[in-house]
């Protein structure tokens, strides 16, 4: 690897970077950024990059790689190759594989898996053993394996003893708890959103407010046990953000995360029985989105993540109730992002880079990529302004299971660099 | 061999090969799924038919029709009796051949998904598969599955056309018309394909519906449900001229919507009593009955019942609906 990016645009907010010049990558250090030439090799390849702008690796917190256990909807390979490729260098793996991530066996396994790929893949481990929320999970082990963080994804602790104990427990190393925010009771055998939509099809509501309890449930342990470290995962409720917001203002330590999903559609798309727009949690109302997207103005959303969530198409061709949760997420991420937030300036492109790179890893106490002469390339890549319809057939993921086969978006990842490897993103 | 028939799944298309060819691509099968997007002139043709058939019905012989010879298969997923009895009444009446396939027993319970059993069935190259399905929405995913017509006989929460629509004849037996009507829906709305039904067909004719029904049996009401709410019977009573309740599940108890049968009784049951000095207000339930719940046994076998009546109709009405399904049939497949 031998390239220049000439007249590239370079964004690195931690760095207070938004100039245009130069990017000049050899061997996966960067040899030069800034404004003016380099003095490049002969062999060097220069790339025209004058409709390109460079970013700190994007990295997307929560994704489901399905290994080990369920590789015929996704391998650690075809998904980091579908993260490369929707141009993100990390992801954080969620716990509820088969066998589920709480022994150090799992961790090794996938970092063993994972090693040598341009996408960086980090551990979420459980807090319960095999995520049945009785026993807590060996978390300090797991921690000293390598998990950045622990959750019992798929699922919620769903008893508040269990979540204190927790809290309390990993207060010694000051562990990360995140939390998929579902109150079961209020949610068996939903299949969507509980309202009007859900009305007219006769299909199983998920009220909002039992993300919502959650969420408030979670916060008031997290301050009863000493202001604990909380991110509340895929929030799609609007008075999820309230508690959120109040918290923040309170100066306790919690973060949460956005799906594109929840910021893009509503309940509306479930019409049909679109078994495509059936996930967890599900898609809410217009007045959810507004909330979601007012909260990434505001920044009480820290992080963009997809939940990513491959499915079989086998699995989802099937009557509603019986399809399983969930959509792939990764390679229309940025593109939805960049349509939706970004070209209605929502958010500027900085802010955006935050969300989508510098939070997460932030969040998680990991090393932040650096856009500057000798460091190593972790770089996204992206054309701001090209206009493209997502085709489902260039996933690079085992599984298509999109809502967005056809949607016109604006703005695509270009280039993913990493661990001295690059890729052109073919979506 | 050939492709034919393209399905929408999700956001692409999928294409299906199968042992037919369809000489013209764009030949669409005619599907009765919901009343929703029936247009009034639909709906009184429909009813007009049944009608027709109803006039001219005798014993001994047999209707002359486009059915005479068809293969009608009766998808039965999930248990019924009278909806079941009744299709295959009326397509044998028609004339056609029918098939009934019940779930128990079947691949179905060898684990074989809807759309593997619905497409072997469609295989078999049947002009209409009636479907009972407990998910909503089976109905119109079957759509995407196979390329004969399909009838809801019932998917899950979500419609029962045929019960709405001889609901509608049996009304039209009474009334002249709907227009400016008041119909009163009682009983557990949430959960109820025939309430669904019922609302679209019911405005669709012009006529005006209250519902009622105790707020953990009660969905958030669309906009495009034109519906009133009412309290409590008494109330939707005083505002309807005609009056339908619904089958209560006795798992709404288990699931802790309902404390007892009796308070939902007192509040929401049809009592002979309260119609007292109304014995002129039509009284309609769907079947099977819980006499004593929804409604007491001396108003469901008073002369102001219809319940007889609408199980009569039900054959005409589903003929009807059979036959709008070939009439508007235009696809022309052949074995390759």
């Amino acid at each position: 690897m031998n390239i220049c990016f000439d007249n590239i645009r370079i964004v690195s907010p931690l760095q207070s970077i938004d100039i245009r010049g130069y990017l000049w990558i050899e061997d996966g250090i960067i040899r030069h950024a800034g404004a003016e030439a380099p003095e490049t090799t002969r062999a060097t390849t220069h790339i025209q990059a004058d409709d390109l702008t460079a970013a700190p690796g994007f990295f997307d917190m929560h994704v489901h790689l399905r290994e080990p256990g369920q590789s015929y909807k996704e391998t650690i390979e075809s998904g980091t190759a579908a993260a490369a490729n929707g141009g993100f260098t990390g992801v954080v793996c969620m716990p509820n594989t088969e066998p589920a991530v709480d022994s150090i066996q799992v961790v090794e396994f996938i970092h063993k898996r994972a090693a040598g790929l341009l996408t960086d893949v980090h551990v979420c481990a459980t807090i319960t053993k095999g995520r049945r929320g009785s026993d807590l999970a060996a978390i300090e082990t797991l921690l000293n394996a390598g998990a950045v963080m622990f959750s019992d994804d798929g699922g919620c602790v769903e008893s508040a003893e269990m979540m204190r104990r927790a809290f309390d427990y990993v207060s010694t190393f000051d562990a990360l708890l995140t939390q998929h925010c579902e109150e079961h009771s209020m949610t068996k055998n939903f299949a969507m959103h509980e309202g009007t939509v859900s009305a007219e099809l006769g299909l199983k509501g998920y009220p909002s407010v039992a993300e919502d309890i959650i969420v408030a449930r979670d916060i008031l342990l997290a301050e009863y046990c000493g202001n604990r470290r909380y991110h509340a995962a895929h929030l799609s409720s609007a008075g999820t953000i309230r508690l959120l917001r109040d918290a923040k203002v309170r100066g306790q330590r919690v973060t949460g995360e956005v799906a594109p999903h929840h910021f893009v559609l509503t309940h509306d798309a479930v019409r049909g029985y679109n078994t495509n727009a059936k996930m967890n949690p599900p898609l809410r109302t217009q007045a959810d989105v507004d909330a979601m997207i007012q909260a990434l103005a505001d920044n009480v959303i820290d992080v963009i993540a997809t939940d990513h969530a491959p499915h079989a198409l086998h699995e989802k061709n099937v009557e509603f109730d019986a399809a399983p949760n969930g959509i792939v997420g990764l390679e229309t991420a940025v593109g939805l992002t960049l349509t939706h937030l970004y070209h209605t300036k929502v958010l500027s492109i900085q802010s955006l880079v935050e969300k989508m790179s510098v939070n997460p890893r932030h969040i998680l106490g990991l090393p932040q990529p650096m856009i500057e002469n000798g460091s190593s390339a972790n770089i996204t890549i992206l054309n701001l302004d090209k206009e493209w319809t997502v085709n489902t057939d260039r996933f690079l993921t085992k599984s298509k299971n999109s809502p967005f086969g056809a949607t016109e978006l604006k703005g695509v990842p270009v280039y993913a660099i990493n661990n001295g490897k690059m890729i052109a993103c073919t979506l | 061999m050939g492709i034919i028939r393209r399905g929408c799944f999700g956001g692409g298309l999928y294409f299906r090969a199968a042992l037919l060819i369809a000489t013209d691509v764009k030949a669409q099968a005619t599907h009765l799924i919901s009343t929703q997007p029936l247009s009034r002139t639909t709906i009184e043709q429909l009813i007009d038919n049944a009608r027709s058939y109803r006039q001219h019905f005798s014993k001994t012989h047999q209707y002359r029709t486009e059915l005479s010879g068809r293969i009608i298969v009766n998808a039965f997923f999930e248990n019924s009796t009278r909806t079941r009895l009744s299709f295959e009444t009326a397509a044998k009446r028609l004339g056609a051949d029918v098939l009934t396939f019940s779930s128990s027993g079947s691949s179905v319970a060898k684990g074989e998904s809807l759309f593997d059993t619905l497409q072997t069935i469609d295989a078999m190259v049947p002009d209409i598969i009636v479907i009972r399905h407990n998910a909503s929405g089976a109905s119109e995913f079957a759509t995407t599955c196979v390329g004969c017509s399909i009838i809801n006989a019932g998917d899950g929460k979500h419609e029962h056309p045929s019960q709405a629509l001889l609901d509608a004849m049996t009304l039209l037996d009474v009334f002249p018309s709907l227009e400016g009507k008041t119909v009163g829906i009682v009983g557990d709305i949430l959960h109820s394909r025939v309430a669904r039904s019922n609302i679209h067909c019911l405005t669709a004719l012009g006529a005006s519906v209250v519902i009622a029904a105790p707020q953990t049996l009660m969905p958030q009401i669309p906009d495009s449900w034109k519906v009133g709410v009412a309290d409590s019977v008494q109330d939707v009573i005083e505002q309807s001229d005609a009056i339908m309740t619904l089958r209560l599940q006795n798992e709404r108890m288990e699931s802790g919507l309902l404390p007892s049968l009796g308070e939902y009784s007192a509040r929401y049951g049809l009592r002979s009593r309260l119609f007292e000095n109304l014995r002129h207000i039509p009284v309609l339930h769907p079947g099977p009955v819980n006499y004593g719940v929804e409604i007491d046994y001396a108003l469901a076998n008073s002369p102001q019942s219809l319940l007889r009546h609408q199980v009569a109709n039900g054959v005409f009405i589903r003929m009807a609906m059979m036959t709008h399904c070939i009439q508007h049939d235009n696809t022309t497949n052949t074995y390759a």
